[in-house]
């Protein structure tokens, strides 16, 4: 109904909108006018959408072995070679792209928000100050080895039977590097929230009876976005590079799962013998935190209340 | 001046020194660079049974009697290696009674006498002591000091082989003086001497950096007055195998380094730069992948894989244990793997030559097709998905290892062929601290064997296979009630196979033991107990400045240290 | 703030203590042993033994409580009695911490390696800091220009390409190709003379460049982030506006201002000196902490793991401690009280 009248009126409607703006369309104009932000997640949903439907195109089977033709460089029919074993490079890299992003996101997105829950709770509320930020000190002080061994003593059959080998292991991984890199999120955001909640904005939406969480969401949290998208970007790359050490001590994927770090860590000793070995995962992982840190970047700017305003 | 001199400086400074000097001079070669890519920790073989630890310290202390690169038993502190023939032996097979070579003195001077031999048998067989080299003294009823240039050795029981205290780098002697203070309990606290102990080797311990780096200089004291060469040693650890073989072979900054199972593409490259060569050389080391023979389902709850949870649901079936080991390519994996390091292998026993069965050939050779008509002759007929079941059950295997880049490239190779014959794989690899910690909490250990295969490399300390064989008895097959200690892990059990083990701890004679342990080894091999896939040999790479290299897998590499000299 | 100091101290103290109990109880359910490293040949009975005689045996409380007595009472009546040479008790009869492995006192190896890991992995994180505040700067103030574009993008490489990569990248390179730089580290070099002097920054120049330029790149993103908030502010358009030099407002106003979450993340970095860079140190073998932790920990060697990794974490508490309060003294908005 409404549309049939809007309709003739198409023209002036834009203006008319841009009054009623929502915040999601406000920042998500504000985003597009960032021009490394757009690049970025071109480059990203590039990546994403050749690791979905790659494996379609380039139809080798990433585990299948030919040993006659091992440590090839560059053919028409591996165009990133073949590893050791005459696994094909680029069937590889698509599929470990597949376990790595979904493992670097997922991780990274657990990490963050237990990291910024508990920074900005510890900041905020000065009663649990001191015992979410001990919490952090025992969390930053476990030997991280040991940790795993008994995670994963303790719980792999358990996750393999409910979930099958692969899927029980993608979840313990990311639960294992998710609760294991929140800390340094955690100790800078309650650092920032300590600082911003002492500005003036925050004592006046106080004084005009905001409820806490309120405060929190609308004010707080926008203000320590910048070292959040940090964390984020740097997290990502962490989470990605984590598994990749976790899988070479046999406490991650079977053996003959690629992954990027994977690919990355068996590469390095044949840098000399097959260059496209190490090249092609590591470009994968820096395009990957490249493209996710540009994205931040037009996304805080696309946030922040005080550059949005102009 | 940009040309390297790095980390020798020290020892190039010697060396010009000393560089006009004749050959055969003590001290005239400078310094020796080593590398133990795993780092020693104590130079004390008793108090750590670790590879590395026992060959460092053999540099400075010695046994009796070693084994040459041939695995023929050569004299050290002796003149002559006791047999029967020349009375060293008793008749019954109790005793064995060695003779000190006269004026051989420790390093502080002090003469060795029988009485440090039977110190140092004193000293492992303490109670409360951990000593880790007991097995060396396994039925030892005493050992005494006749007078000072001859200790007996008595046993309890008849030994045909009566060579495993005082022989080989496990049991070097150690002094009496030094060690008196430090029997039993006490022996943890003694840093100093374990440190730095008091040898009749060619060097002694200048200093030791636990887990990092130790330097030896040449013991003035050493018997033979114009060895050794080298007048400093180093023996640097840490790091992996790929960059220790990089240092010698590539940079050119260590004479040595030890055990490098590495790709053999990899070494090939760096050793074509020149500076280094690689040696290798067979002991008795077997990769094998071990049967599961009971059911490791954990369904079974606490009777998991042990005869009382009753028979594995396939792999009980003859037929298939034998297609699994048939569809092995092994040629293959040594290629991928093991290069020259490695020879294909259907026996778990390949040395040395007087035990090693030539019986057993069958599967050398990759059959699949014969592989796969075992296993349709067996009712194994392949499902939908390509995987072979009978009776529902689905030929499906966890196939578990230790963590290890050669390793798992073998895992990867072998789940390929095995696909070929319908038999699905899944893998697994294990952390090695856990994998062989044998800690009876974890369940991930070789001794648990929960899963249906297993594969790691093992192999027995000297030449004599006896007791290697006997962990194969029923009696040896772990369970909770031996609180998961033994070593038969396939669960492996037959009368035959027992007997022959009993007979052979009454035969002495050589021929007839190597008759019975031929037959032994057949037996588990033709039965599929044990898929043997690989004989290793270890590999090390040394310098070509450096000679009288003489690699051995009998005892410790650098058992000749004291002949080893610098090219001029 | 000195009552707040004051009270986190004492509050430090039951921290620690459950942190360490938790620790003991990790290790101890690990399921690694001290007997994997050993060869095969050696029987499983003997490995028995060996784990009793290494005091597996007895019960984990009675376990915890002696490496409680001796961690808090003996090594540190040890470290007085070496300092004053008068001999305290029955100084004989004091069991110290020994590791399993080495079976020396664990304290005697930790300050056998300090040297190495302190020169190497504090000198990396020094350079790595002075590399990255002018970076993240310039990248803030010039934010999408040239140099903005090309310092996220090494530093952003530089961080998503692992240390153990372009360790070995350095050392093929440096080492094996061009000859210029040791790859080995020696750990017996003393410095007595200038030719040594040149080989001991000889042997850290390629490990000390690999930790800096991931600790670089890591610490520039955030001094940058931390900047352009700032620049933002109406503090500096209140500077500007007064006339005061650009120079003036940058340093002094907008730096001061950013370096405050920036301290936090440097302060927290610190006790990462301590504990080592393991892969790095491992490449390049500096035997370092680092090093002797990792070769601790899959040596399941209980006493030295233990130990390290408490020492590790009253570093940690210490500089969150002291991480806390220089923000304090950063921001006077800063209350903890």
């Amino acid at each position: 109904m409404t549309d049939t009248v809007l309709k003739p009126r198409e023209g002036s409607a834009a203006p008319l909108q841009t009054r009623q703006r929502t915040l999601a369309s406000d920042v998500w104009r504000q985003f597009r006018q960032h021009r490394g932000g757009v690049i970025g997640a071109c480059i990203f949903i590039a990546i994403v959408l050749m690791v979905i439907f790659g494996p379609y195109l380039h139809d080798i089977d990433p585990k299948a072995l030919d040993v006659r033709a091992k440590n090839q460089g560059p053919s028409f029919a591996h165009p990133m070679g073949t590893d050791n074993l005459g696994r094909d490079m680029f069937a590889q890299v698509l599929a470990g792209g597949r376990t790595s992003l979904s493992v670097g996101v997922t991780a990274m997105i657990l990490s963050l928000c237990l990291g910024t829950t508990v920074g900005v709770i510890a900041g905020y509320v000065r009663k649990l100050d001191g015992w979410l930020m001990r919490l952090t000190d025992l969390f930053l002080a476990l030997p991280l080895l040991p940790l795993l061994l008994v995670i994963i003593m303790l719980f792999r059959d358990t996750l393999r039977k409910a979930f099958g080998p692969e899927t029980g292991i993608f979840f313990l991984i990311v639960f294992v590097i998710g609760i294991t890199s929140w800390m340094q999120t955690a100790r800078i955001v309650r650092g920032a929230v300590l600082s911003v909640k002492e500005q003036e904005f925050v004592l006046a939406a106080k004084s005009i009876g905001t409820p806490g969480r309120r405060i929190i969401l609308r004010h707080i949290l926008p203000n320590v976005l910048s070292p959040i998208m940090v964390s984020a970007t740097l997290g990502i790359a962490t989470a990605i590079i984590t598994e990749s050490a976790l899988s070479f001590l046999g406490l991650g994927f079977p053996s003959d799962f690629p992954t990027w770090g994977r690919l990355l860590y068996d590469g390095v000793n044949f840098l000399t013998i097959n260059p496209s070995r190490v090249i092609w995962p590591g470009l994968a992982i820096s395009l990957t935190v490249l493209s996710i840190n540009y994205m931040g970047d037009g996304l805080r700017d696309a946030l922040d209340p005080r550059i949005r305003g102009r | 001046m940009k040309k390297m001199a790095m980390a020798l400086a020290a020892g190039v400074a010697a060396l010009s020194l000393g560089a006009g000097a004749a050959k055969a001079e003590r001290g005239s070669d400078g310094n020796l660079n080593i590398l133990y890519w795993q780092a020693v920790s104590i130079l004390n073989p008793f108090l750590s049974g670790g590879i590395k630890d026992v060959e460092a310290s053999s540099i400075v202390i010695e046994p009796l009697a070693k084994y040459d690169e041939t695995g023929q038993m050569v004299p050290a502190l002796v003149d002559e290696i006791p047999t029967l023939a020349n009375g060293g032996i008793s008749e019954d097979l109790k005793s064995i009674t060695w003779k000190i070579k006269e004026g051989v003195v420790w390093s502080d001077g002090t003469p060795l006498t029988a009485h440090d031999v039977a110190f140092t048998a004193q000293y492992c067989m303490a109670p409360d002591g951990g000593c880790q080299q007991l097995a060396k003294f396994t039925d030892v009823e005493k050992v005494e000091a006749v007078d000072d240039q001859t200790v007996k050795v008595t046993f309890s029981v008849a030994k045909p082989f009566p060579y495993g205290p005082f022989v080989g780098k496990e049991s070097p002697i150690i002094q009496k003086a030094q060690f008196e203070n430090c029997v039993g309990p006490k022996a943890p606290e003694c840093t100093a001497q374990n440190f730095g102990p008091i040898g009749t080797g060619p060097f002694r311990v200048v200093d030791f950096k636990a887990n990092d780096v130790v330097t030896f200089e040449a013991n003035p004291n050493y018997r033979d007055p114009a060895k050794p060469a080298f007048a400093t040693v180093m023996i640097k650890g840490g790091g992996d195998p790929t960059s220790a073989a990089r240092a010698v072979l590539e940079t050119g900054e260590f004479d040595y380094a030890w055990n490098l199972q590495v790709e053999p593409e990899i070494l090939a490259q760096m050793e074509a730069v020149g500076k280094g060569v690689i040696v290798t050389s067979f002991g008795t080391s077997v990769e094998r992948i071990e049967v599961n023979l009971t059911d490791p389902s954990p369904d079974k709850g606490a009777d998991r894989s042990t005869r009382a949870g009753g028979e594995h649901p396939f792999l009980k079936d003859p037929a298939v244990r034998k297609a699994l080991s048939l569809a092995i390519d092994r040629e293959l994996l040594v290629e991928a793997g093991y290069g020259a390091a490695g020879k294909p292998t259907c026996n778990i026993l390949p040395a040395p030559e007087n035990y090693a069965s030539t019986g057993v050939d069958w599967c050398l050779k990759q059959d699949v097709e014969a592989a796969n008509k075992l296993l349709d002759d067996a009712g194994w007929v392949p499902g939908a998905d390509g995987i072979r079941a009978k009776d529902g059950v689905r030929l499906s295997v966890l196939y578990q290892t230790s963590t290890n880049s050669v390793r798992q490239a073998t895992q990867a190779l072998v789940k390929d062929m095995w696909a070929q014959i319908g038999v699905e794989t899944e893998l697994r690899n294990i952390d090695a601290a856990v994998f062989f910690g044998a800690d009876p909490s974890s369940p991930d250990t070789l001794q648990k064997f929960y899963a249906d295969l297993e594969m790691y490399t093992n192999n027995f300390p000297g030449t004599d296979p006896e007791g290697y064989m006997a962990g194969w008895l029923c009696s040896n097959i772990p369970n909770p009630d031996n609180n998961w200690l033994g070593t038969n892990q396939p669960r492996f059990c037959n009368e035959e196979y027992d007997a022959l083990v009993h007979e052979m701890a009454k035969t002495a004679d050589l021929a007839e033991r190597g008759e019975l342990a031929k037959k032994m080894n057949d037996i588990l091999s033709n039965e599929g107990a044990l898929i043997p896939l690989i004989h290793r040999g270890e590999v090390a790479a040394h310098s070509v400045t450096v000679e009288g290299m003489r690699m051995n897998s009998w005892d410790s590499q650098v058992w000749n240290i004291a002949d080893w000299t610098r090219k001029k | 703030m000195l009552n707040y100091t004051l009270r986190r101290l004492m509050f430090a103290v039951p921290t620690l203590l459950i942190i360490s109990f938790i620790i003991f109880a990790l290790l101890d359910l690990a399921p690694n042993d001290p007997t994997g490293n050993l060869p095969l040949t050696i029987p499983p009975e003997v490995r028995a033994q060996i784990r009793e005689s290494l005091g597996l045996g007895q019960p984990f409380h009675i376990r915890y409580l002696k490496w409680l007595e001796q961690f808090f009472v003996n090594e540190p009546l040890n470290v007085l009695e070496k300092m004053t040479g008068i001999e305290i008790g029955n100084s004989a009869e004091r069991l110290r911490i020994r590791s399993w492995a080495t079976r020396s006192p664990v304290v005697d190896l930790i300050v056998e390696r300090m040297p190495q890991t302190l020169l190497v992995v504090g000198m990396s994180y020094l350079v790595g800091v002075l590399i990255a505040v002018p970076i993240g700067v310039i990248s803030a103030y010039r934010q999408y220009s040239l140099f903005d574009q090309i310092g996220t993008f090494v530093s952003m490489v530089g961080f998503s390409v692992p240390t153990f990569f372009t360790g070995v990248v350095l050392i093929v390179i440096f080492s094996a190709n061009l000859g210029w730089f040791p790859s080995i580290y020696d750990t017996t070099l003393r410095v007595t003379d200038w030719s040594s002097f040149w080989a001991q920054v000889r042997q850290m120049v390629l490990p000390v460049t690999v930790l800096a330029l991931y600790n670089a790149a890591q610490l520039s993103r955030f001094v940058r982030a931390s900047m352009l908030d700032n620049l933002n502010q109406d503090y500096v358009r209140t500077a500007r506006a007064k006339g005061m030099r650009e120079r003036v407002v940058l340093l002094v106003h907008v730096l001061r201002n950013s370096l405050i979450p920036v301290v936090t993340v440097i302060a927290l970095g610190v006790p990462t000196i301590f504990s080592g860079a393991i892969i790095t140190e491992q490449i390049f073998r500096v035997n370092g902490l680092g090093q002797l932790l990792i070769t601790a920990i899959q040596g399941a060697d209980i006493p030295l793991v233990q130990t390290l990794t408490f020492i590790f974490a009253v570093l940690i508490v210490t500089f969150n401690l002291i991480a806390d309060i220089l923000y304090g003294i950063l921001d006077p908005r800063i209350r903890y009280d």
